[in-house]
């Protein structure tokens, strides 16, 4: 059976476990009839081009964990942005483990998905945020909004924000074979309010691992959100992260992307701009080696006069790893006075990687600022000679250009110790030490 | 402390130095000068050790020590120098951080602990104020939007904190106004010392007013074809290169 017919016949199975009367059933069930119709991308659709999911769909993957996991905390620390106090929401195999999470409910919601479908006081907020944003009709995200009931919730009410940070981590045990996830996260942030999340996925063994994610986020007037996904996964996991962003006058939303590591890791980020004066700005680091492939699709979709959008995308490609970045700006025709930003540089540092980029302008307004660039090159040789000639071995000039390369990226973390942990990490990934912090 | 015997270098086959001979002691100032594309540049990155220049023959000694096998970074930690004609600028790296890194890498090579921080602000603001360099300057981005003379000036800070035996300044001249010349030609002077030695190449004279040389060379189609002292300059400056180039062919 191959996975498509395992996912239908499972959501029979699901339904078993599930509120058939709860509104957003509904919304499930045209969900997965929207799958079954449309089944996974193939490499035909040119949003999948470069990306194939076949080998994926050959794998006989578990869609619910057979028993509940557990993990000691000392062993999963390191994934944890520990030097800090935080919020944490923690899965393990999907299921969510209260002894490694700290939730709250004190002024702001930060809590579980399956809690806000099933409690009554949620009711209000999922009837009006849940599936507003997300695709109807793209074929993952259907599959996700199918099987949506547990993930993380996050409520921040008007003129609030929490106290800390908020982790959301999804570990894999590997106690299964090979265990297919679908996360589905809601993040509604009200007007003048504010929120920092950061994100990973981490599979603990190298079986394989298919993470199908889907998340939501709603930023109303005025409101701030900072969302930091860290993609540093083992090479037998593999991630299809959908992120749909909802904006209102005056919010500001940054999305920053870390992409260090996985078989394989589509980013699908979405932006709707809903009104006037928003700020978008979505940055990402991708260093790759071995096979490592990571493709960044991202949409700003400009539907209101006066605002802006900055993308800043870096790539340093190793080994035979493979990159792709398509950069999708579209400005409706009253969209007048916008000014986008797209901007995507690519290093390859081996012969056999390969990078593909494309921007992709839709533009209808006739008074906007649009400027995009993609590169692709080696380090500059006469940058190197430079630094070695002033007693920089080069193997530490390599990695100091790197880090250059990179920085422009990291400016724009808010959390120092979450700059300094990716600073660390990206020096593990060219393997040297590096004497200063930038 | 160097001496080049019979230099011959090429690039991607091209022949551009065809026998240089020099010799430089500790303690003197030598003026390489010569027409556009004779050399000199080249000359000064092969010393340096960039590696898309080939010896072909001949050989370049340092304190009796053969350059040839050795990498940019290890001619650095033995001692010497280059500022660029054109130096490169390196986004995302403060000039602070670059000289932090040079100089405890070149420690590490001699097997010294990485300089206490004090002590290296301590050493930053002494040599940056011999260059008048300001403190606000020191944390931007190496050579980013530095103007010509800002960049020079950066070299020649660099100089001051890394300490050389043998210094090759490339072209520092160009892109100079007098303010500037003289600020680097004096930051330069306070420099020199018994123990190191410099080498100044350049197209024109001026330079050499500010930084007097102990000889002056000549260099045209890969040769030094004459030497002298610093009269040569003078002569140099009135006759124009040509009077050179004839009386070579003669």
């Amino acid at each position: 059976m191959d996975l498509k017919d395992k996912l239908l016949s499972s959501f029979i199975a699901f339904e078993n476990n599930v509120d058939l009367d709860h509104p957003v059933h509904e919304v499930r069930s045209e969900a997965i009839k929207n799958f079954e119709e449309k089944g996974f991308p193939s490499k035909k659709e040119e949003a999948w081009k470069y990306t194939s999911l076949n080998s994926l769909q050959k794998i006989d993957f578990s869609v619910f964990p057979k028993e509940e996991n557990t993990l000691d905390y000392k062993d999963i620390k390191k994934y944890f942005l520990h030097e800090i106090d935080t919020y944490k929401i923690v899965f393990i195999d999907g299921v969510y483990s209260s002894y490694l999470s700290e939730t709250t409910h004190d002024g702001v919601d930060v809590c579980l998905m399956s809690s806000a479908f099933s409690k009554p006081m949620y009711r209000q907020i999922i009837e009006l945020y849940f599936n507003k944003v997300a695709s109807k009709d793209e074929s993952l995200t259907t599959l996700n909004t199918a099987f949506s009931r547990e993930g993380a919730y996050i409520y921040i009410p008007k003129n609030k924000a929490p106290r800390k940070p908020v982790q959301i981590i999804h570990f894999a045990t590997g106690n299964e074979a090979s265990l297919m996830l679908q996360p589905r996260n809601l993040v509604v942030v009200e007007e003048n309010a504010e929120v920092q999340i950061i994100e990973r996925h981490q599979s603990l063994t190298d079986n394989e691992v298919f993470t199908n994610s889907v998340t939501e986020i709603f930023a109303a007037k005025d409101a701030i959100v900072d969302y930091y996904k860290v993609q540093n996964d083992r090479d037998s996991a593999s991630l299809i992260d959908n992120t749909y962003i909802s904006q209102k006058d005056n919010s500001v939303v940054r999305v920053h992307t870390f992409s260090f590591g996985g078989k394989l890791t589509r980013n699908n980020l979405n932006f709707y701009q809903n009104g006037e004066r928003i700020d978008s700005v979505l940055k990402g680091v991708t260093i790759l080696g071995e096979k490592q492939h990571v493709d960044h699709h991202t949409l700003v979709h400009h539907a209101q006069p006066n605002c802006e959008s900055h993308q800043d995308y870096k790539g340093i490609f190793g080994e035979k790893s493979t990159g792709v970045f398509n950069g999708k700006i579209i400005v409706d025709k009253i969209a007048q006075k916008t000014n986008a930003f797209q901007q995507n540089n690519n290093i390859l540092i081996s012969d056999k990687a390969t990078i593909n980029t494309k921007p992709q302008l839709e533009i209808f307004a006739d008074d906007v600022k649009c400027s995009h660039g993609c590169t692709i090159g080696q380090l500059d040789e006469d940058a190197l000679f430079y630094l070695q000639s002033r007693g920089i071995p080069k193997k530490e000039a390599t990695a100091l250009m790197m880090y250059a390369f990179a920085n422009n990226v990291l400016e724009s973390v808010r959390i120092p110790e979450l700059k300094a942990r990716i600073n660390k990490i990206i020096a593990n990934k060219l393997g040297v030490r590096v004497g200063f912090e930038l | 402390m160097l001496e080049i015997k019979n230099l011959h270098a090429s690039v991607e086959d091209k022949k551009i130095l065809k026998g240089i001979n020099l010799e430089v002691n500790a303690g003197e100032v030598h003026a390489i000068m010569g027409p556009n594309g004779s050399g000199k540049s080249t000359l000064a990155s092969v010393i340096a050790g960039k590696e898309e220049f080939e010896i072909k023959k001949g050989n370049i000694i340092l304190e009796g020590e053969d350059l040839e096998e050795l990498s940019p970074e290890e001619r650095a930690h033995n001692g010497i120098f280059l500022s660029f004609q054109y130096p490169v600028e390196i986004p995302g790296v403060s000039v602070t951080n670059f000289m932090k890194t040079a100089i405890n890498e070149s420690r590490k090579a001699r097997g010294l602990e990485d300089m206490p921080a004090n002590q290296m602000l301590k050493l930053i603001r002494e040599k940056s104020e011999m260059l008048e360099i300001d403190r606000k300057f020191l944390s931007r981005s190496l050579n980013e939007g530095f103007s010509g003379g800002e960049k020079k000036r950066n070299e020649i800070f660099q100089m001051a904190m890394l300490e050389p035996k043998l210094a090759i300044l490339d072209e520092t001249d160009s892109g100079l106004d007098i303010d500037a010349l003289r600020i680097v030609a004096n930051g330069v002077n306070k420099l020199r010392g018994k123990d190191n030695a410099i080498i100044v190449i350049t197209h024109y004279q001026r330079l050499l007013e500010y930084i007097v040389p102990d000889f002056v060379h000549v260099l045209h189609d890969g040769k030094i074809v004459k030497s002298g002292t610093k009269e040569l300059a003078l002569e140099l400056e009135e006759k124009g290169y040509d009077w050179i180039k004839q009386e070579t062919v003669v």
